[in-house]
C-alpha cells in the first residue's frame, strides 16, 4: 500500500486523483502508524514550509517520515512536500525543516514574476523516474521558493527561472519534485507511474513489515 | 524556460458548455469533460471553466462538472462565476479546481481576496476584471472596472490599473484582464491596457477578450506583455486549433510547451 499523507494540503485531492489514474494502490492517511506500515509514502504539498512543518509536527508525521526514510521505504515529495525535506527554509523567517537532504529553501530573486506559474522545461538525468519522458519536457510549476543545494549529486532534474534550480531530486529511497506531476498532463502521469512502478519493485525487494 | 500559456475558456451553463458572443446569445457547444479532454490533447496549457449559471441548484451541477473533469484531465483548472465566499472557493478547490477566479464579488468585498489568499494561498486566487475604456478619443488612456457585465454592466468608478495594483497587494496570484471594448469583436486584445497593467504588477497577467486570429495572441504576448492568453470562440468553433496557434507562436519565437503525443 502507498500511503498519501493528508495534512490538509491543497493539492491532496488532485494528487490522489492522478495516482488513482495511474492505478497506484494508495490509501490517504492521517495516522503516523499508517505511514510506518506503508510500502511507500507520498507527501503532497502546496503553500508555506512553516505551516507544513507545523502540521506535520502536530500530527507526529515528522518522526514517521524520518523513520520510513531511514528504513528505506520509497518516498515521493511533491512541491512543498519536497521543500520540507531540506535543512531549513527562509520563507517567513528562517526555520528548520526535516533536514533529510542538504540545502536551504530560498525565494526567487526580485525582478522575476513570483510565484513562477506555468509550464517550464526540465533537463533530467535519464534515470528510471523519467522513463519515456523526453529530456526538456515541460512540467507545471507553481512556487515562489526553490531548493538551493550545493550537492549536485542530489539533483535528478533541473529548470531555469532566473537561475538554475532543482526541479527534481533523488537520493536512495527519496524522490521529490518541485513541479506538480498531478497537473503536468501526460508527462506528469508518466512520472507518477514510473515512480509507483519503482516503488513496487523496491517494496518487493525489501523485507515485509 | 518558462513558457507562455494558451488557455481556452469554457462558459458552462447547467452543466453544458456554451459560448457567448459579447457575453450574449449563448450557443450550446458541448460536454465539459469531452471538451476538456479534447483541449488537453490539443495542447491547452490550462482550462478555465466559467459558470454562467444563475441558480444554486445549477451551481451544484458545476461542482459535479469540476469533479468529473478533474478525474480525467490533469492540467490546471480554474473555476469562476458565482464564487462569493471563502466556502464557495473551498467547494470548487475540493472538487478539483486548482484556482478560483473572482470578479464582481471582489469589487463588492475586496476582503474576499485576502481571506481566500490566506486560506488557500495566492496561487489559488485569480482576480478577473472587466475593464472598459472611458477616455475620449485623443485624451490619455483610462479604463474603468465594470461589474455585472452579462446584461447590465455597471461602472464601479474604479480605475483598472489602480484596482490591479490593489488586488495584488491583497493577495491575488494572477490577473485576468478582460477588455469589454475588445470582447466579442475578434479584432484583437486591448494590448495597451494589458501593457499598462503588466508594467505595474509582479504577478502573471492573462489577456482576455478580442482574439480572432493567432496574430492577436502574439500581439497580446508581445505588445501587451501578457504571460498567458485566454480565448474561447476561436477555439470552440474550430476556427483555429490550440495546436496550430501554439505552432504559429513558437515559430514567432514565443516559448511554448510542446504538445505531447499520446503514449
Amino acid at each position: 500500500m502507498i500511503a498519501v499523507i493528508n495534512y490538509g494540503a491543497g493539492n491532496l485531492p488532485n494528487a490522489v486523483r492522478a495516482l488513482e489514474y495511474v492505478q497506484a494502490p494508495i490509501e490517504v492517511v492521517t495516522d503516523p502508524a499508517a505511514v510506518l506500515a506503508a510500502d511507500a509514502v507520498v507527501l503532497p504539498g502546496v503553500g508555506a514550509t512553516a505551516d507544513t512543518m507545523r502540521s506535520l509536527r502536530e500530527m507526529g508525521m515528522d518522526a514517521a517520515i524520518r523513520a520510513v526514510i531511514a528504513r528505506g521505504t520509497p518516498f515521493l515529495g511533491i512541491c512543498v512536500g519536497m521543500q520540507v525535506l531540506a535543512e531549513q527554509s527562509e520563507e517567513f523567517g528562517l526555520h528548520e525543516c526535516l533536514g533529510l537532504v542538504p540545502g536551504t529553501i530560498r525565494r526567487f530573486d526580485q525582478g522575476l514574476k513570483v510565484p513562477q506559474i506555468g509550464w517550464n522545461s526540465v533537463q533530467h538525468d535519464g534515470s528510471a523516474l523519467w522513463d519515456g519522458i523526453p529530456n526538456g519536457a515541460e512540467f507545471y510549476f507553481v512556487h515562489s521558493y526553490y531548493l538551493a543545494t550545493n550537492d549536485p549529486t542530489l539533483v535528478a532534474g533541473h529548470t531555469e527561472y532566473g537561475l538554475n534550480f532543482p526541479a527534481a531530486i533523488a537520493r536512495d529511497n527519496i524522490t521529490a519534485v518541485q513541479f506538480h506531476p498531478e497537473k503536468s498532463g501526460q508527462w506528469g502521469l508518466k512520472l507518477l507511474g514510473n515512480w509507483v512502478q519503482g516503488a513496487v519493485v523496491r517494496g518487493q525487494g525489501s523485507a515485509q513489515h | 524556460m518558462l513558457t507562455r500559456r494558451i488557455i481556452p475558456c469554457l462558459d458552462v451553463k447547467a452543466g453544458r458548455v456554451v459560448k457567448g458572443i459579447s457575453f450574449l446569445n449563448h450557443r450550446d457547444a458541448g460536454d465539459p469533460v469531452q471538451l476538456a479532454a479534447f483541449y488537453n490533447e490539443s495542447g491547452a496549457d490550462e482550462l478555465v471553466f466559467y459558470d454562467i449559471t444563475a441558480s444554486s441548484d445549477e451551481r451544484n451541477i458545476m461542482v459535479e462538472v469540476v469533479e468529473n473533469v478533474a478525474r480525467q484531465v490533469f492540467i490546471p483548472l480554474t473555476v469562476g462565476g458565482g464564487i462569493r465566499t471563502v466556502d464557495d472557493m473551498y467547494r470548487m478547490l475540493r472538487a478539483g479546481a486548482d484556482k478560483v477566479s473572482i470578479n464582481t464579488a471582489a469589487v463588492l468585498n475586496p476582503q474576499l481576496i485576502e481571506d481566500g489568499a490566506k486560506r488557500f494561498g495566492s496561487q489559488c486566487i485569480v482576480l478577473s476584471m472587466d475593464a472598459r475604456r472611458i477616455n475620449e478619443p485623443g485624451q490619455p488612456s483610462q479604463w474603468n472596472v465594470f461589474t455585472h457585465t452579462g446584461r447590465d454592466p455597471r461602472p464601479t468608478g474604479l480605475d483598472a490599473i489602480e484596482w490591479a495594483k490593489r488586488v495584488v497587494d491583497l493577495g491575488a496570484g494572477e490577473l485576468v484582464i478582460n477588455s469589454m471594448d475588445a470582447d466579442g469583436t475578434g479584432a484583437g486584445y486591448d494590448n495597451e491596457l494589458l501593457a499598462a497593467i503588466s508594467a505595474q504588477v509582479g504577478v502573471p497577467v492573462i489577456a482576455s477578450g478580442g482574439a480572432g486570429k493567432p496574430e492577436h495572441l502574439l500581439a497580446a504576448l508581445h505588445e501587451g506583455q501578457a504571460d498567458a492568453v485566454l480565448a474561447a470562440s476561436i477555439f470552440h468553433f474550430g476556427t483555429y486549433t490550440v495546436e496550430a496557434v501554439k505552432e504559429y507562436l513558437a515559430n514567432q519565437g514565443i516559448p511554448m510547451r510542446r504538445t505531447p503525443r499520446p503514449l
